[in-house]
């Protein structure tokens, strides 16, 4: 009981510290900076900055908000999911379809009804999961709901039939990995191991030009910092505490009378959702989906991005899912052989020395500059476990 | 706080590397690699990465192009898809390379293929592929499939008397374009629909007892059966091992291949493997002046005598000799000059014989039959008489029969149908 | 198979015909011999033919020489010569005085090239002139490789070596050449309704071949029906084996599935621990396999008995080593135990990466390991399977009886049944987890020793098992050795009889889709954990 309490005070404590308003303006001011001197500075400026560059943030943010989908359900429900990629590629290859579609008769055989690679299967005609992908409304519809159904179900099986923990892990895993051989097939009419690409506008919008590249990055930066608010009032309903009361006694909380897995089920479709429109906010950005996106990998490193900024806190998932890439993109540049090494470590460390993370790290200095301070007792806040 | 120190920190040091670019002076010709180093793909491209350096440091011995030196750019996409398109991002506008080396698979290349033509780039792409593209940015130096399937498939029609056909290949768009137009091909030549078998197998297929059993009893049928194998990387080894099990020797049934070369058998025990074919353009063992020299400079460059050379390494010695030659006529590094002076380009093969730059952005080249051998390298058992043009467009295809590329006026597409005469998907 | 056999005879004959040596050339042959050095590739069939029309048996070292590729002529004189390659020295000696030619170097020889075509023809001819070979498996074997192209000239050297032959088994296969000719070339209908007759009982290709050409084109109706007859015989049989072959190839994918998965039921099932890197003691047992056979060339027949005790000690101790300075410290937090072992997945990988470079590495199969045993002509089993089969079965036994009989054994089981209670009657806990992952971590890296014979040996073998292990661990029951085995073999078995008809990439989702909903409906697999044991 007591842990159950300590843990409890240790999460109000560090949702206390989380600080997302001051985190969510330096987001959207850092945006505004960079897109204002992407557009308004000439090429040769100091101020200057890059449409790579931008591309690159956006495409920071897009992994920021899948980071913040796993650690909606990790850190707040105990629920680690090896899968998520499954739900982020989703969301991309609906996005992906939508881009497709509005290639029309430019694509390279000029077909104006089939994406170049069915008429090179000799397809046909449109199979039916294609069909209303041209509107933009539909194919944001399936942003949200093919994610959305998929974590319903694999939940509503799962968590019903309390598979939890590692069985629970294990099986997203698997079912990511499913998903992965399942978009290789080319039968299956996602354009197989090439995906989709090729892209060139989006709601008749160039995709190639700077204003459209900015303007994505701004949806992007905007999209974010409404989730993380949203996902923070989440948290602070009756309906995020009783999910943080699942993760730390599943069994006591559903003696007391919640129906722990329909809580758990919406939680998972939430978080679903969000890295579905990661996924479709990523796959404008950098142009191409494929089913590389599956794979088992990228959903254990997104779980590694939410463990390095500490989960449980939100606005360090988004800064560990930052830094890690910006990480990654520095250390592959200067030596490719030792990323790998460096990745490793990390895990290994951060699992050892920083299960809170660093935003853990920051409240645990803080502790300790109020224990200098007033010569306080400890009151222990990393103990929480998940 | 420190949050706010953390965001400001990033944004700071991206504005640095921003910086960085300015300053940099245009004193040098800058060649960008962009082959992966790390990941899945890093077994065959690292190879390609080392050539490109190698031809580098070569070009700079001999002083240069233009009077400048040549630097060079390397950058990781580390097996990665989308990264190539950002990775050609960073190489065109952060580093202002001339030109870029690199991609293997297709997917790769179709990623970077918009920034390439959004950016004006030029790219060499060395690797033998499906066909079915020609990007006015884009030179292919590897074999399109008319310059590998179907000279092989001659070959075990013609010499060997194969009538009945496995098409083996791994699920993804060379293996399937590959067929695709192989099927069209065999049937156009009088063969049954019940004589050819395609099957298709997932990346890293590791367990290949029931489908060599199939391809055994379907080449137990009486007339003499050959495999048409796509088989990708990985899933080789276990395949010849299987067929070499199941007591499949290359007289009862071939192999041709067109993914196994030299660097590929190095991995592997080439004992049962004796006999069997692959086609390619080029051929460590093929003896000529040129090659020797080729070898004993790679061997001296990687300081590894036992380093093998092979065919997308040739492509991309080719490709550069020919991106100096186009570079020193136009006088001028100019994407849109360059791309003109590259067009009927001569530069001598590795395997004897001059490679001739095409309208369509394809080389002409021969085509070699090679047969493993038990030391890990091939014995040419069969060449072409001349040199075949490598075809963008199947003539195989449906959907691409009528399609042609000609990069010169008037035409100047890559798709262009000469029914409709008209010009489709391009993005410059 | 039969020219695998064949081929074989053929290397065991050439150490024999190199020392023995044939008869010097004859006159008539002289020409024959020297065009054959200067003859273009696709114009050597007839030169070749030729000389076994006119010599005969005489050619049989020539021919067997140029089947295996090793015959050179010497430029100047253009002389024949064999090669013989031992390592990385190659001899040369006179193929007809067999006459050591030491100073020869490698300059002044050239290869006589063979293609396939060839090597068919050179495999038929030697064949022929093994009709009268003293040992009778090679006589059988000579006879059978010629069912494919039974010309009259063959069919004669048949009849007269079936006069004279003693042996029942190579009789019958002459018999069946002869009938075959029969069924083929008779002119009355009788005849062949008797070679069909003959041929009854048969199960080799060609009879099955022959029959359907009867079946269908036979001008005779009774021939085509009696064709019918023996066909639906043969097909019938044909099916029963091939349900027995894909019953092995199943359980042959099970047996693999089941090395994989051993080690992980024990570090995941017993200790609970969620061993990403378990891949990658895999890996490491079949890079011991490749450094032992780099160190030790000259035994690759042994190098896989050295193999397995040395990758059990090098898996073994690498995870000593990963439980004592990583999963110690995650005692009971199983996830993060996901993400430390994770992490040394990566570093393992990309140390053998940096140390072995990234390339496969080659193994190479000894020799009792390749091949397969030829049961009938419709069903021959792999050798290489049949033993990892076989090993398969014999580590899981072994294991069984460690867990089962060894005090090891009896404090693994009692610390992961209860701890705390374990702790508290002297058990040394800490001690055991290590020897737990230790011993888990070593059967890991013998499955790496099998493994190494039927894939890559590469960074990424590991990874390729991971997924399927777990898998296999959480579908039989965790904590259940049983239930892996049980597991395995089911999922090899499944997956090898949908295969045929979904094609491979569909047959594994489709099972990976089953167990995912398996385990929603049995969380705790087919055979759960009983008692206080479990929670």
């Amino acid at each position: 009981m007591s842990s159950l309490l300590s843990n409890f005070m240790s999460f109000s404590r560090i949702n206390g510290d989380s600080k997302v308003a001051p985190f969510v303006v330096v987001l959207l001011v850092v945006t505004a900076l960079a897109s204002s001197c992407n557009l308004l500075m000439p090429e040769d400026s100091v101020f200057y900055v890059s449409t790579y560059t931008i591309t690159l943030l956006g495409k920071y943010l897009c992994y920021a908000m899948l980071a913040l989908a796993v650690d909606v359900i990790w850190g707040y429900c105990g629920i680690l999911s090896l899968g998520h990629g499954a739900f982020f590629a989703l969301g991309g290859y609906a996005m992906g379809m939508y881009l497709m579609r509005q290639i029309g008769d430019r694509g390279v055989y000029g077909n104006p009804e089939l994406p170049d690679f069915m008429v090179f299967l000799n397809w046909s005609e449109l199979p039916w999961f294609w069909q209303g992908m041209d509107q933009f409304w539909v194919a944001m519809l399936m942003v949200l709901l093919v994610p959305g159904l998929l974590a319903y179900l694999f939940g509503w099986l799962a968590f019903r039939s309390r598979v939890t923990g590692v069985y629970l892990s294990i099986m997203t895993q698997a079912l990511t990995y499913a998903l992965l051989l399942s978009f290789f097939r080319n039968e299956m009419g996602f354009g197989g191991n090439n995906g989709l690409t090729d892209f060139k506008d989006i709601l008749g919008f160039d995709l190639q030009s700077d204003n459209t590249r900015v303007t994505l990055f701004i949806i992007t930066a905007l999209m974010l910092s409404g989730l993380l608010v949203l996902s923070k009032k989440i948290m602070q309903t009756r309906f995020g505490k009783v999910i943080v009361a699942i993760r730390d006694g599943e069994s006591r909380a559903r003696f007391i009378g919640y129906r722990t897995e329909n809580y758990k089920v919406w939680l998972f479709v939430y978080s679903a959702m969000i890295a579905g429109i990661a996924g479709a906010l990523y796959v404008p950005q950098v142009g191409i989906i494929n089913p590389g996106e599956f794979s088992p990998i990228n959903s254990i490193e997104i779980v590694i991005w939410v463990a390095v900024g500490g989960r449980g806190t939100l606005v360090g998932a988004i800064i560990g899912a930052i830094l890690v890439n910006y990480a990654k993109t520095k250390f592959t540049a200067i030596m490719p052989d030792g990323w790998l090494f460096a990745l490793g470590a990390m895990f290994v460390l951060v699992t050892l020395y920083l299960p809170k993370g660093l935003m853990g790290l920051v409240a645990q200095l803080k502790d300790r500059q109020l224990q200098n301070v007033n010569n306080r007792p400890n009151d222990k806040a990393e103990e929480g476990h998940a | 706080m420190k949050i706010k120190h953390l965001v400001s920190g990033i944004a700071l040091s991206m504005g640095a590397s921003v910086l960085s670019i300015s300053a940099m002076a245009a004193d040098t010709i800058k060649v960008g690699v962009l082959h992966s180093l790390s990941g899945t793909m890093a077994i065959s491209e690292t190879t390609l990465k080392d050539t490109v350096l190698m031809m580098v440091e070569e070009q700079n011995k001999k002083g240069g192009l233009l009077g400048k030196q040549l630097e060079a750019v390397v950058v990781d996409p580390a097996s990665n898809w989308p990264l190539f398109a950002e990775k050609t991002r960073e190489l065109m506008t952060k580093d202002q390379v001339d030109v870029i080396f690199g991609c293997w698979t297709s997917v790769s290349r179709k990623s970077a293929l918009p920034v390439l033509e959004e950016l004006n780039g030029l790219m060499f792409y060395p690797v033998q592929y499906e066909g079915e593209e020609s990007s006015k940015n884009v030179f292919y130096t590897g074999a399109a499939p008319n310059q590998q399937a179907i000279p092989a498939v001659d070959y075990l029609m013609n010499d060997l008397g194969v009538k009945r056909w496995v098409l083996a290949g791994t699920d993804y768009v060379y293996p399937r374009t590959t067929n695709k137009i192989l099927e069209a091909y065999l049937k156009a030549k009088g063969v049954a629909a019940e004589d050819i078998m395609i099957n298709y197998t997932p990346f890293g297929h590791s367990d290949w007892q029931s489908i060599v059993s199939d391809i055994k009893s379907f080449g137990s049928a009486g007339k003499k059966t050959a495999v048409v194998s796509t088989i990708n990387g990985d899933a080789n080894v276990p395949f010849y091992k299987e067929l070499g099990n199941q007591g499949i020797s290359s007289e009862d049934i071939p192999v041709v291949a067109f993914s196994v070369g030299e660097e590929e058998l190095s991995g592997l025990d080439t004992k049962p493997l004796v006999g069997h074919l692959a086609a390619w353009n080029y051929f460590q063992s093929v003896e000529s002046d040129a090659n020797d020299a080729f070898i004993s400079q790679w061997k001296a460059f990687t300081g590894n005598p036992d380093r093998v050379t092979n065919d997308p390494m040739e492509a991309t010695y080719i490709g550069f000799k020919m991106w100096t030659q186009a570079v020193e006529k136009a006088g001028t590094t100019d994407v849109d000059a360059v791309e003109q002076a590259m067009i009927g380009q001569e530069t001598e093969n590795l395997t004897g014989g001059m490679a001739y730059m095409n309208k369509n952005h394809h080389l002409s080249k021969p085509v070699l039959i090679g047969e493993i051998q038990d030391d890990g390298q091939f014995e040419v058992v069969w060449e072409t008489e001349g040199v075949v043009p490598g075809d963008a467009w199947s003539d195989f295809l449906p959907g691409s029969k009528d399609l042609i590329a000609d990069w010169t006026a008037p035409i100047s597409c890559g798709n262009y149908n000469t029914v409709t005469k008209t010009c489709s998907g391009q993005n410059y | 198979m039969r020219y695998i056999n064949a081929i074989c005879a053929c290397l065991l004959g050439l150490l024999i015909s190199t020392s023995v040596l044939a008869a010097s050339p004859s006159e008539a042959q002289q020409p024959l011999l020297l065009e054959l050095t200067e003859v273009k590739l696709n114009k050597a069939l007839p030169v070749l033919q030729q000389l076994e029309t006119t010599e005969g048996a005489d050619m049989l070292a020539l021919f067997k020489t140029m089947l295996n590729g090793d015959l050179y002529y010497e430029k100047e004189t253009r002389r024949l010569i064999a090669a013989l390659k031992e390592q990385s020295v190659t001899r040369y000696s006179d193929l007809f005085s067999g006459e050591v030619l030491s100073d020869l170097s490698k300059k002044q020889v050239r290869k006589i090239k063979v293609n396939n075509k060839l090597r068919g023809y050179l495999g038929e001819a030697i064949a022929r002139m093994q009709l009268n070979h003293p040992d009778s498996a090679v006589r059988k074997d000579a006879v059978r490789s010629l069912f494919s192209d039974l010309g009259s000239n063959t069919i004669t050297l048949i009849r007269d070596a079936r006069l004279k032959e003693q042996s029942r088994s190579v009789q019958e296969a002459m018999d069946v050449a002869l009938a075959l000719y029969r069924a083929r070339h008779a002119e009355e209908a009788t005849d062949r309704l008797q070679a069909i007759k003959d041929l009854e009982g048969s199960l080799e290709p060609e009879v099955r071949n022959q029959l359907t050409q009867l079946a269908e084109n036979d001008p005779s109706r009774s021939v085509r029906k009696a064709a019918q007859t023996g066909l639906d015989k043969i097909d019938q049989q044909a099916e029963m084996y091939g349900f027995i072959n894909q019953l092995f190839f199943g359980l042959s994918l099970g047996s693999v599935l089941l090395l994989a998965a051993i080690g992980l039921a024990i570090t995941f099932g017993v200790m609970g621990v969620i061993n990403m890197a378990h891949g990658e003691m895999i890996m490491l047992g079949a890079y011991t396999t490749y450094v032992v056979q780099l160190m030790l060339p000259n035994m690759i027949e042994y190098s896989l008995w050295i193999a397995v005790p040395l990758a059990f000690m090098v898996s073994g101790l690498a995870g000593i080593l990963i439980e004592r300075l990583v999963i110690r410290h995650l005692h009971g937090r199983p996830l993060e135990t996901l993400l430390a072992t994770f992490g040394i997945s990566l570093i393992l990988q990309q140390m053998v990466r940096t140390v072995f470079s990234p390339l496969n590495r080659q193994v190479a199969t000894p020799d009792w390991m390749s091949g397969s045993i030829e049961i009938n002509p419709l069903l021959s089993l792999t050798l290489n399977r049949l033993y990892i089969v076989a090993f398969a079965l014999l580590v899981f036994m072994i294991l069984l009886i460690v867990l089962k009989k060894t005090s090891l054994g009896l404090n693994v089981r009692a610390v992961s049944q209860n701890r705390d209670m374990a702790k508290a009657m002297g058990i040394r806990t800490d001690r055991v987890d290590a020897m737990t992952f230790g011993l888990g971590s070593g059967i890991a890296g013998i499955a790496g020793v099998a493994l190494s014979q039927l894939t890559n040996v590469g960074p990424n073998l590991g990874q390729a098992y991971i997924i399927d292990s777990f898998m296999v661990v959480v579908f039989g029951g965790v904590g259940n050795l049983w239930g892996t085995l049980v597991a395995a073999f089911t999922l090899g078995v499944a997956n090898k009889f949908i295969e045929p008809v979904t094609g491979a990439v569909l047959a594994s989702i489709l099972v990976l889709v089953f167990i995912i909903l398996f385990i929603q409906k049995r969380p705790k697999g087919l055979f759960p954990q009983k008692g206080r044991a479990a929670e």
